[in-house]
């Protein structure tokens, strides 16, 4: 294999909803390398290793790591100066 | 737990191509998917080894009854299992339904181009499905980039209509007197471009990446295309 290939945060909506009640695929990042807003699903998602790797489409730098152990999940978002989750308005 | 582990079973299986199987199941109190969405399911082997593939649903909302289409990836972990193993009455855990960014709203009136690549082609299936089962009027295109006639599923709800178009396109084998000579997707395909128009394109990250390049490159606009890649073929499965 020459390069690692990619597929994208839609594969990590499912892991993630193990966590949240909501759905982060949908969610906006701001990658904190670069500044560039992405939707989750749009990261470019490494799952070769023992977890995944979700990486800005822009700057390519690490947005999202993720692991998934028999006991715990590990969440590193150092990548991503914050998280906007769609969220049905309340009172309507 | 936000979303539970459920177990799904078998109630009918049908061959939509030599490789490729569709499988029906029936969840309890499934609260029901938009199209687009996915569902992740898990095997385990009696030693406590387990596996987990994600499966995009083909069906429209129909009850307690979903769709998925596997393809076989023969060197695959699961794939092999799914197609050719997996028998009427089994239990199998699922989770879902998976996925709030690649579906497709049925309410939404604007014109839908759907471009599919390979197996790419089964979220897509469940939105034009969706599509003919409300009567929706939007005016929705699909084009499904196959390699050859035989890969082709689905092949008997692929016909126009009065708002559906459906373009088939051959990247290594086309039938006899094909218009368009096999090859991969190229903008003539994809146009003309509208900006208007909502962009679904899911298939293997190679061909996700060259259609959505020349989408742009025609006009479309980028904040419109929703993507959704799938893994090299023959890797995970």
């Amino acid at each position: 294999m020459t390069e690692a290939t990619y597929t994208d945060g839609n594969a990590m909506a499912g892991p993630l909803a193990e966590l949240f009640s909501v759905d982060v695929s949908a969610a906006a990042t701001t990658c904190a390398g670069c500044g560039r807003r992405s939707h989750v699903a749009q990261l470019h998602v490494y799952a070769s290793g023992p977890g995944a790797v979700a990486r800005c489409p822009g700057c390519q730098d690490p947005v999202l790591r993720y692991v998934r152990t028999p006991a715990a999940a590990i969440l590193d978002l150092r990548g991503t100066v914050s998280l906007v989750i769609p969220l049905a308005a309340s009172g309507t | 737990m936000a979303l539970p582990w459920r177990v799904a079973r078998l109630v009918a299986r049908r061959d939509e191509s030599a490789t490729a199987r569709t499988l029906v199941l029936h969840v309890d109190d499934w609260p029901g998917h938009l199209p687009g969405q996915h569902v992740d399911l898990r095997l385990t082997a009696e030693d406590g080894y387990s596996a987990q593939r994600s499966y995009s649903i083909a069906s429209a909302a129909d009850g307690d009854s979903l769709e998925l289409t596997v393809q076989l990836l023969p060197t695959g972990e699961v794939s092999p299992f799914l197609v050719n193993d997996y028998a009427i009455g089994d239990p199998i855990e699922l989770r879902g339904p998976i996925g709030g960014w690649f579906v497709w709203a049925p309410t939404d009136p604007r014109p839908v181009l759907l471009v599919g690549g390979g197996s790419g082609v089964v979220p897509l299936m469940a939105m034009l499905r969706t599509h003919r089962d409300i009567a929706s009027r939007a005016p929705l295109r699909l084009v499904y980039s196959v390699r050859s006639p035989g890969d082709v599923v689905y092949v008997d709800e692929l016909k126009p209509t009065e708002e559906v178009d459906v373009t088939l396109l051959y990247t290594r084998a086309a039938p006899p007197e094909w218009p368009r000579p096999a090859g991969r997707v190229t903008p003539v395909d994809l146009g003309p471009s509208d900006p208007r128009v909502r962009v679904y394109v899911c298939g293997p990250t190679g061909f996700v990446e060259a259609a959505s390049r020349q989408l742009v490159a025609l006009g479309y606009d980028e904040r419109q295309i929703r993507t959704e890649r799938f893994g090299p073929s023959g890797s995970q499965g």
